[in-house]
Formats: C-alpha cells, sequence, structure tokens
C-alpha cells in the first residue's frame, strides 16, 4: 500500500477504500511493546496522515484529521501545519465533519501559533447565527473555538454575533456557552466591553435559565477577581445580593461569596450587609464547599464581625476533628493561616490539632501546620519553637526538614530580626540547623551568618565560636550543601578573629587536608581568612612585647586605636591571668597538638613559638597554593606568601629573643600599615547605596563604551565564571583593602552612632561576659530522638502563648540602614495588570455609558454599536439629561473624599456610573418608583452636600437598605 | 477559572488532556510529565489539593483523584471553589460511568473524541457550566444521535461511501 501511494502524488481509490480509523490507529499503538516500535508507529501514522489529509474526499480527510489530532493532543505532535486542513471541513454539512474541525482547531490553535483563524471568521458566523439549519451540536464547538483561540481582532469582530444568544430569553442550551464564550472575548479584547457587558448582566436576572445565571454569576466573579481594582463592580451589589439570599444553586452561592470577599472591603456597608446572610449559610448548611467558601469569606473579609468570626472558627474545628477526610483538615488549617496575628486566639483554641499536624503523615497538613505555628511566634516563644522545631527536623523527611529549615529561617531573619532577642542563642541555633543530615539551605545560613556578624556587634564573640565548631570538624567538608555555610564561617573567623579564644587553632582548622574538597571560590576565602588571623596573631604579639617593654621603661607606648582589644588586656592583666587562661582553654575543645597546648595561653601572651610554629604551617600547606590554577585562590595565597616573607625578613624576627631590638622602625611601620588595614570595620550596605551616590560631573553613564572594547579587544581579558562568582560572593573581604568602598558603610555607620550613640555599647566590651550566658549549642548529633515525636505533642503549653516574660537581658544593637534595608520590594505582573486595567476601564465606560464624550476604547467599535444604540436612544437621552447631574454631584463628593486620592479621574466616572446603573434599573423594572428616587437623590444632592462618605455609597445605600 | 483538566493512568500515559489557557505541544507534554511527578509521589489516603504554583504559575492549584488506574486531574486558580472541584470531579467521573456502562481506562483510550464531548458539556472554555450528570448524559446522547443520523451510510465505511456517492 505504501509502495502503491508513493508512486503517484494523488491519493487512489485503494488509499481511501483501506484508510485506517482512528480506532485502529490507538490499538497499533498499543500492541507496540517498546518506545522505539510506538515511535516507529506513530512516524508511519504520521506520513499516512500528510498524504490523507490532501484527499480531495472530505471523509478521508476528516479521518486524518482526527487521527492528528489524537497524536497531538495525546502525543504532543505539532499540529499547526494542518491547520488549513481543518479549516477546510468547517462549512461541510455532515455534522461530524465540522466538530472534528472544531475539536482540532480548539485543542491546537492559537494566535500565537496560527494566523489562519481569521479565514474562518465568515464561517463561525454563519455557525453562531440563530437559524433553524444550525443545531447548538455546531454552534456549541463554533463558540468554544472562540473562547480558546481568538485573537483580539477576531474577538471584535465576532462580538456582536454573540448577542442574539445572549438575550435570548428561553432556555436556550447555547446560552450558558455564550456567556463563558463573552467572558473570554472580554478578556481578550476589552473593548468589546460595551458590546457584552449589558446582556451579561441581564443574564444575572430572575427570570433566566438558571444555568445562565450560573454562567454569568462564574463570569463575573471570573472579571472581579482579576480586576485589580474591583470597584467598577460595586453597582452590580444589589444583584449579587439577590442572588446570595435566594438562590438555591451551591455553585451560584460560592460565586456570589466570592464577588462578595473582593467588593467588601471596598464598601463598608456590604460588609455589613452581608453578614447575616453568610451566617445563616454556615449555620443551615451542611454542603462542605459552601461552608468553605463561607469560611473563607468571613476570613478575608468580615473580621471585623466578631459573632461571624467566633461561628466561622467553630466550624473550622469541625474540619479540624474531621479524622477520616484529609482534605477538610488540610482546608481547616489553610483557613485559620488566613487570620492574621489579631485573631492568634483562633490558633490557640486548635493549638493541640494543629501541634499534632505537625506530624501528619499528609505533607500538605503538615506544611499548613508549620506555617500556622511560625505565624504564632513572638519574641518570648521563639527560642522554645525554634529549638524544638530544629529537633523535630533531624528525624522527619528531606523535604520536609528543609521546609521547616527555610520557614525558621525566614521568619527569624523577617525585618532584620526582629524576633531575635538573644543573638548568642540564634547564632548557635543557625549552627546547630547545619548539623541537619537532609541540610540544603547553604546559601541562605551563608547570607546570616555574615549578616549578623555586620549588624550585631554583641554576637560576634558566638558567631566566632559557632564558626570555630564547623570549620574544625573535617566531617563537614566533603558536603557540597554546606561549602557555603564554610565559607561564612571562615569569613567570619577572619573577619572577626580578635573575639577568638584560639586564633592558631582556627588557622590549623582553616588549613586542615581535606579543605582541597572544596570549590575554589570557598578556598579563596579560607585563604583570605588565614591571611587576616595571621596578621591579627603578629599584630598582637609585637603589641604586647612593646607593652611588656614600655612597662618595664615605665613608658606608656601603647594606646593606640584601632585594635585595643588585644593590647589593652595584655597591658593590663600581663600574665597574672594565666589560671583563668587555662580555664578558658578547657572549654574548648581538646587538641591534641603541641602547639595547641602552647597558644592556650594565647590570650595573654602569644609565644615567639607559637608564631613561628604558625609561619611554618601556614607556608607549608599554603606555598602549593600558589601554583593553584584558580587565580582568586592564587593570588590570595601569594598574598599570605608574601606576608610571610616581610615578617621573616625583619630583623627583629632574627634575633632568638629579640626584645631590645623592636624598636626597629621596620616593624612598628609594617604593624601599623597592617592593623589600619584590617582595622576597618566591615558595616551592612544598604539596598540603596548605590541609588545615594551622586553621578560625578562629566560622566555620562549611558555613554557607549564600545570604544573600550577596542582598546581591551582580547577576549582572555574577560573575567571567567567563577571568578567574578567569587568577587561577587565575598566583596566584603575585598572591600577590606580597599578602602574606597569601605568608605561608604562606614560613614553610614559612624553616622548611625553619632545619631544613636546612646544605644551602642562601648566599644572595648569586655571579652568575658560573652561566658556568662548558658551555653545554648550542645552540639547536637543525630542520634535517635525517639521521644520527639511525644515532645512536639506535649509542646509545653505555654510556648504557642505569647506570655511576657522578662528578658534576661536587653536586645543588643541590630543595625538597621534604613526603611528599604532588607525588603526586596517586587512589582510583578505588570503587564497583565495593565491590561485588567484597559478591561475595568471598559467595563466603568459600560455602566457609565457616557454618549457625549466617547472614550478612545469606544472608537473601534462603535461603528457596529452604533445600531444598538439608537435602539435605546429614547431610553439614553432621558440618562443623558441625568447624567450631567449625577457627574457634577460626583465632583462636589470626591473633592471631599481625601483618602481617594490615587484613581481620581476614575472616580467621577464610578459615581456616575453607578447612578446611571441605578436609573437604568428603575426605568426597567420599577418605573413608578424611579421619579421619587431622583428626587430623592436631589435632595441628598442639596441637603447633605458636606458628607465626607465614600463617593459610592448613595448608590449601595438605595439597593441595600 | 479552571486551567486545566488532565486524565492520565498511573504510568503516566495522558488518557485526555484539555488546556484551557493555550500551550504549545512541548509545553503541554512537559507540563503533563511534571504533575505525574508530583501526583506519583504522593501515597493514597492523602488530602487530595497540591499547590500547583511550579507548574502553572501562581495562584493555581490542582486536585486528583485516583481511581482504578486513572488520575483525575483539574487545575484551577482561586475563583474556583476546592472541595467543589472535588465534587465536579465526581460527576465527570459519574457521567463517564454512566455514559460507558462501567468506566474503565480502554473506554477511555478509544473514545477520544466522545470523551471531549462529554468534557465540553461539563466545562466550557474554564467554566462549569454544568454539573447534573444526568443533562450531560442528556446532551451527549442528542449530539451523537445528530452525527449518526447526518452520516446515513454507517454500515459501509465513511470513506468508500464518500468515494461512490460522488
Amino acid at each position: 500500500m505504501a509502495a502503491a501511494s508513493a508512486s503517484s502524488s494523488s491519493p487512489s481509490l485503494i488509499d481511501t477504500l483501506f484508510q485506517r480509523s482512528l480506532d485502529d490507529l490507538i490499538r497499533v499503538l498499543r500492541s507496540s511493546s517498546s518506545a522505539a516500535l510506538e515511535a516507529a508507529a506513530i512516524a508511519r501514522a504520521l506520513d499516512e496522515i500528510r498524504r490523507e489529509i490532501r484527499s480531495p474526499d472530505l471523509d478521508t480527510k476528516v479521518v486524518a484529521l482526527q487521527k492528528l489530532t489524537y497524536l497531538a493532543s495525546l502525543h504532543h505532535f505539532d499540529m499547526s501545519w494542518a491547520a488549513f486542513h481543518a479549516l477546510e471541513l468547517l462549512p461541510s454539512t455532515s455534522l461530524p465533519q465540522p466538530r472534528a474541525a472544531y475539536l482540532a482547531a480548539s485543542l491546537s490553535f492559537h494566535p500565537s501559533s496560527t494566523d489562519l483563524l481569521p479565514l474562518a471568521t465568515h464561517q463561525l458566523r454563519k455557525h453562531l447565527a440563530p437559524s433553524p439549519s444550525n443545531s447548538p451540536a455546531v454552534a456549541a464547538p463554533a463558540l468554544h473555538l472562540l473562547a480558546l483561540a481568538s485573537s483580539p481582532d477576531l474577538a471584535r469582530h465576532l462580538a456582536p454575533d454573540l448577542l442574539p444568544i445572549l438575550s435570548n430569553q428561553s432556555s436556550n442550551p447555547l446560552r450558558p456557552k455564550a456567556v463563558a464564550t463573552a467572558l473570554r472575548v472580554l478578556a481578550v479584547c476589552p473593548d468589546t466591553a460595551p458590546v457584552l457587558f449589558k446582556p451579561l448582566v441581564e443574564c444575572l436576572s430572575l427570570s433566566s435559565d438558571p444555568r445562565a445565571v450560573s454562567a454569568a454569576i462564574g463570569a463575573f466573579c471570573e472579571l472581579a477577581l482579576a480586576a485589580p481594582d474591583p470597584s467598577p463592580y460595586l453597582p452590580l451589589a444589589p444583584e449579587f445580593y439577590r442572588l446570595l439570599v435566594d438562590s438555591r444553586n451551591n455553585w451560584v452561592t460560592i460565586k456570589v461569596l466570592k464577588i462578595f470577599a473582593r467588593l467588601a472591603p471596598l464598601e463598608p456597608r456590604v460588609a455589613a450587609r452581608i453578614v447575616d446572610p453568610v451566617c445563616q449559610l454556615l449555620r443551615r448548611f451542611t454542603a462542605k464547599s459552601l461552608v468553605f467558601e463561607c469560611i473563607r469569606t468571613v476570613f478575608s473579609s468580615l473580621l471585623d464581625h466578631d459573632a461571624a468570626v467566633r461561628l466561622a472558627v467553630d466550624k473550622i474545628k469541625e474540619f479540624l476533628a474531621s479524622d477520616d477526610d484529609p482534605n477538610l483538615r488540610y482546608l481547616g488549617l489553610q483557613a485559620l493561616n488566613m487570620l492574621g496575628p489579631a485573631h492568634s486566639w483562633a490558633v490557640e483554641d486548635s493549638r493541640e490539632v494543629v501541634i499534632q499536624s505537625l506530624n501528619d503523615t499528609d505533607t500538605n497538613i503538615r506544611r499548613e501546620a508549620l506555617r500556622l505555628i511560625m505565624g504564632m511566634l513572638c519574641d518570648s516563644n521563639v527560642v522554645d519553637i525554634c529549638n524544638m522545631l530544629i529537633k523535630y527536623a533531624i528525624k522527619s523527611d528531606p523535604e520536609f526538614a528543609n521546609e521547616i529549615l527555610d520557614e525558621v529561617l525566614a521568619t527569624c531573619g523577617r525585618n532584620v530580626y526582629e524576633l531575635i532577642v538573644d543573638f548568642d542563642w540564634y547564632v548557635s541555633l543557625l549552627g546547630e540547623m547545619v548539623r541537619n543530615p537532609h541540610f540544603a539551605k547553604g546559601d541562605e545560613i551563608e547570607r546570616q551568618l555574615v549578616d549578623v556578624g555586620l549588624r550585631v556587634r554583641d554576637a560576634r564573640p558566638e558567631l566566632i565560636r559557632v564558626a570555630r565548631n564547623l570549620l574544625i570538624d573535617p566531617a563537614l567538608l566533603g558536603n557540597p550543601f554546606l561549602c557555603k555555610v564554610l565559607s561564612a564561617a571562615a569569613w567570619v573567623s577572619g573577619e572577626y578573629v580578635e573575639f577568638s579564644r584560639n586564633p592558631l587553632e582556627l588557622v590549623e582548622a582553616l588549613l586542615q587536608p581535606r579543605t582541597n574538597l572544596l570549590p575554589p571560590f570557598v578556598r579563596a576565602v579560607y585563604v583570605q581568612a588565614v591571611f587576616k588571623i595571621l596578621a591579627y596573631s603578629f599584630i598582637s604579639f609585637i603589641e604586647q612585647i612593646q607593652a611588656g617593654e614600655s612597662l618595664a621603661i615605665g613608658n606608656s607606648l601603647n594606646q593606640r586605636g584601632g585594635k585595643q582589644e588585644g593590647s589593652d588586656l595584655v597591658a593590663a592583666k600581663s600574665s597574672s591571668d594565666q589560671n583563668n587562661a587555662f580555664e578558658i582553654g578547657d572549654g574548648v575543645a581538646t587538641a591534641d597538638k603541641a602547639i595547641l597546648f602552647d597558644s592556650i595561653e594565647k590570650q595573654e601572651t602569644f609565644k615567639h613559638e607559637s608564631i613561628s610554629c604558625l609561619l611554618n604551617l601556614i607556608e607549608t600547606v599554603v606555598g602549593p597554593l600558589s601554583e593553584c590554577g584558580e587565580v582568586e585562590v592564587q593570588e590570595r595565597a601569594r598574598n599570605v606568601l608574601g606576608l610571610i616573607l616581610i615578617i621573616r625578613g625583619t630583623q627583629f624576627w632574627n634575633i632568638e629573643e629579640g626584645h631590645e631590638l623592636t624598636r626597629d622602625n621596620k616593624i612598628t611601620k609594617m604593624v601599623e600599615l597592617m592593623e589600619s588595614a584590617f582595622s576597618e570595620e566591615l558595616g551592612p550596605v544598604s539596598t540603596n547605596a548605590q541609588k545615594r551616590v551622586s553621578v560625578p560631573e562629566g560622566l555620562i553613564l549611558n555613554e557607549n563604551l564600545s570604544e573600550l572594547l577596542d582598546i581591551l579587544g582580547d577576549d582572555d581579558i574577560n573575567p571567567c565564571a567563577s571568578v567574578s562568582f567569587s568577587l561577587r560572593n565575598h566583596h566584603s573581604t575585598e572591600t577590606n583593602q580597599d578602602s574606597a568602598t569601605a568608605i561608604e558603610p562606614n560613614s553610614l555607620l559612624a553616622e548611625h552612632r553619632k545619631r544613636h550613640g546612646l544605644y551602642y555599647l562601648p566599644m572595648d566590651k569586655d571579652k568575658s561576659e560573652s561566658n556568662d550566658y548558658p551555653c545554648a549549642n550542645e552540639p547536637l548529633l543525630p542520634v535517635s530522638h525517639g521521644e520527639d515525636t511525644e515532645d512536639i505533642v506535649k509542646l509545653p503549653a505555654q510556648s504557642l502563648i505569647p506570655e511576657k516574660a522578662k528578658p534576661t537581658k536587653p536586645r543588643p544593637v541590630v543595625i538597621r540602614l534604613d526603611e528599604g534595608d532588607g525588603v526586596s520590594s517586587s512589582n510583578l505582573s505588570t503587564a497583565k495588570e495593565s491590561k485588567d486595567d484597559m478591561l475595568s476601564g471598559a467595563i466603568r465606560d459600560v455602566l457609565l455609558r457616557n454618549e457625549k464624550k466617547p472614550s478612545s476604547t469606544h472608537k473601534t467599535s462603535s461603528d457596529r454599536t452604533s445600531q444598538r444604540r439608537e435602539n435605546d436612544g429614547s431610553e439614553n437621552s432621558e440618562l443623558i439629561s441625568q447624567q450631567k447631574e449625577s457627574n457634577s454631584f460626583g465632583d462636589r463628593e470626591h473633592g471631599k473624599s481625601s483618602s481617594r486620592k490615587s484613581r481620581h479621574h476614575h472616580k467621577e466616572r464610578i459615581e456616575s456610573s453607578g447612578q446611571n446603573r441605578d436609573n437604568e434599573e428603575k426605568s426597567h423594572r420599577h418605573s413608578a418608583k424611579s421619579s421619587h428616587h431622583h428626587r430623592r437623590h436631589k435632595h441628598r444632592q442639596r441637603g447633605d452636600a458636606p458628607l465626607d462618605i465614600v463617593p459610592q455609597s448613595p448608590v449601595i445605600q438605595d439597593f441595600l437598605l | 477559572m479552571i486551567r486545566a483538566v488532565i486524565v492520565m493512568n498511573t504510568q503516566g500515559k495522558p488518557r485526555l488532556l484539555k488546556f484551557y489557557e493555550f500551550q504549545p505541544p512541548e509545553k503541554q507534554h512537559e507540563l503533563t510529565r511534571s504533575v505525574f511527578a508530583v501526583l506519583s509521589g504522593r501515597p493514597d489516603n492523602v488530602s487530595n489539593f497540591v499547590e500547583a504554583d511550579a507548574i502553572f504559575g501562581p495562584g493555581t492549584r490542582l486536585v486528583y483523584k485516583h481511581l482504578a488506574t486513572l488520575y483525575f486531574v483539574f487545575v484551577f486558580d482561586s475563583c474556583e471553589n476546592e472541595l467543589a472541584m472535588l465534587d465536579l470531579i465526581q460527576v465527570l467521573v459519574e457521567t463517564l460511568d454512566r455514559c460507558f456502562k462501567n468506566v474503565c481506562e480502554l473506554d477511555i483510550v478509544f473514545n477520544f473524541n466522545k470523551m471531549h464531548t462529554i468534557l465540553d458539556e461539563i466545562i466550557f472554555g474554564g467554566q462549569v457550566l454544568e454539573t447534573s450528570s444526568e443533562r450531560v448524559l442528556k446532551a451527549v446522547e442528542e449530539i451523537s444521535r445528530l452525527e449518526k443520523s447526518s452520516s446515513s451510510v454507517s454500515f459501509v465505511p465513511k470513506s468508500v461511501s464518500g468515494r461512490f456517492g460522488r
């Protein structure tokens, strides 16, 4: 067969006789046992289809199209090439053919993939036209195609054709479908609002077919929820309210509730009005979906009404108690999460269930419970709860463990650590998190370790202790998730080395053999930390000798700025506190090397031997790195080696007990130099810092730099990815040496200090103070915590209650630069919003129906709608005169409303639009009342002019009250 | 609105795909696979909702039901009620059951067009239009009756009759 057809270009009779049907194709695909066989079968089928679909015989064509649709839909093949063939089948009079074509088109057509649909405009119009020859069986798929695949142009052209179906009062099965289509058409092309909006509103009326009402309320729900500003829909509130009270259809009630949840915040009287019906529904109905929607409405929009909130919380408890249905428990917890901190009593009421849920088999439920618990955190219970959660994370599954860590990090770090009082505890908690076997949050911990160091001066001693514990453990080095944390720890150890009890131990940890497992950018940080520690140790050593000398001579030369810590201590205590030093040393993990024993006393005395041991060690390990392929590592290694070379080169060093020669100018100079290099303190940098830097005169920022290319020309100069990466991540390390960049944060810091000096603790804080607090961190071993689950369940009742325990010590100063600090503001989906704005703008226009000043959105469709308008002419002429009044009314009023500055230009229109609807409704149904109503309105204009209510209120009042 | 309806078997083979917001074929493939990856990782007797922000964009969720060898999945956004969507899956399954008399995966495999006809009666352009399986069934039967009467010769293969008719 294949050979026969290959010879002739046009399909033969044989082909059509033996054409495989869709069922045949499915059977072949099912019988192919392997993926390869299936792919071959599909390729063969596609070949056949390509041939058959060109057949002049429509029956052959339609079968081919069906097969292609099947393959495209379920096997993901592109079928846009066959778009034209689908269109060819649309005019056929045999029902299955256009239906198959519509199916194919609605599954595959879109303005982004095919531009052929406009060719079918005429055919679509024909199928939509209300004639006896058109059965709904072909009009419905035509509507569906229009709903799913139309471009703005096509939507604009065909929108008027929806009108006959939309306004059809009988129970035409097409009417709900036309409503759903109109919704999509409106979304694609907001210009059609003037045509489509009124019939949609009419669908809401009592007389309509219940299915049309249901579809219309669905459409309004969609419109109101998508609009950035739903106020244009406020005038419809009376209609919605009627449905809320009268409707017996749960689907409709749910949608109405959703709309009200969106409208209630705009207009307090809407909220007051719907409270009763919502409570009624909550009490009367058992359908869970409806009850849940009521709860959600109450929690999102009716929080001011205590009775409703209590009723809803009671219902939530029922949800939470349903042991056999995880869905209800999940949704119950989720609803609780909607409540803000103002209603924490609701969570408190269900505390046991919430905590128990942390242990549920369902990840959804656990996650919601976790969110609830985190929402309850306050500064008095944060320690208990976080400790409990971190312990619990150790034995939960990897995914949830990391979710817990994530939540804890996010909550504690929120708003520059506003919850944290005891930073020693928090820093050790960070260290503890790292020990979690499933740990994968390296980036955030890295950031917070460094950030706490920069911002909280008082936390530095504890920070360096945590860093030391991390650095010293060889087991951590092989874990790729941890290298970021280790990098932060290394940076901390270098930057705050003056708080360390044992700098030499740190150097050993930083240079241990397994560090070669680290990625280069972390190694670079390690080497730089070694550099800083070496410099610090050497300076301390020299100062200590000088201090000794000066004491001996009786000349106090040692009052130098910068590193007072070391020198002061040395001067004050000299070697009398040997015992104390040994005590401190005992607290440190035991080390077996002689050099470490030596250095236990370092705090008081750096020995000549220990320094020379240090130099040897560094030289041995860092030496090979100066040949390293990674430039970052290589450069820093060479820096370190250079420093060692200078130290060794001094005359002083070569004399064993060189006390007499310390006046050597060279040494003094060098120490001064190194001190000045590292004594500048690094501070946090505001996210807005760059913006504050004024552009220097004569510098044109957007000047083309293309000439630079000629100069640089060489591609090799571009830094490789890893280099730039490390530069970015550890820029703070660099800024240390680069005083130019360090000026900015430091000046800010100084300024802050000047202003709030009161809250700053004295600079030279005694180190021993940090030992006054119990050590919060017992390095946690991954042993079995069998009792943890029970622990969690038995979590002390008070731990969730924000009890006002007296803080044992004042909260340390946390540096905050400005409001924007640490907050990344993001404004997304602007494109979408602009479209929605267009739509609500269009709808405002419709409700306003301002004939005199047609807005730009009307123009394109005005030719089509003008006809309609003429029909409504008599009604309109009356309206226009009223409009003038209402406009002036609106003007006067919005001048008084101060709270609505942002949308001034719209307000006026909403105002009058509301009134228009108002008038329209009246003239439609209550024509007798209407005249009275207007009079009443005018009355208010005159009498109540100084009202300071929101502009919409009169409208709502008239309908609801 | 409802963003998508997916019926797939427990091996991840799609049986019915309908996206109410256009997705190109490759994207459909990717979405189906990610949905399957999420669903296959979930044990039975847990809740039927999954937050689908990562797959279908912000604010979306999916609800699914695992019946015999099939997953029935609805993807929806904040305009729909979660529990109502769960009910709607029940409506769909009930309708299929009545339509095919004890529906099984094979019925769904071999009735590609009919599946779409049924689904289009329940959900239209992402909006729920009909929740009574009886009325859906009636509408579907009416359509197939019309289709049959429209193509007059049903016992001779259509292609042949078409050829001889000219």
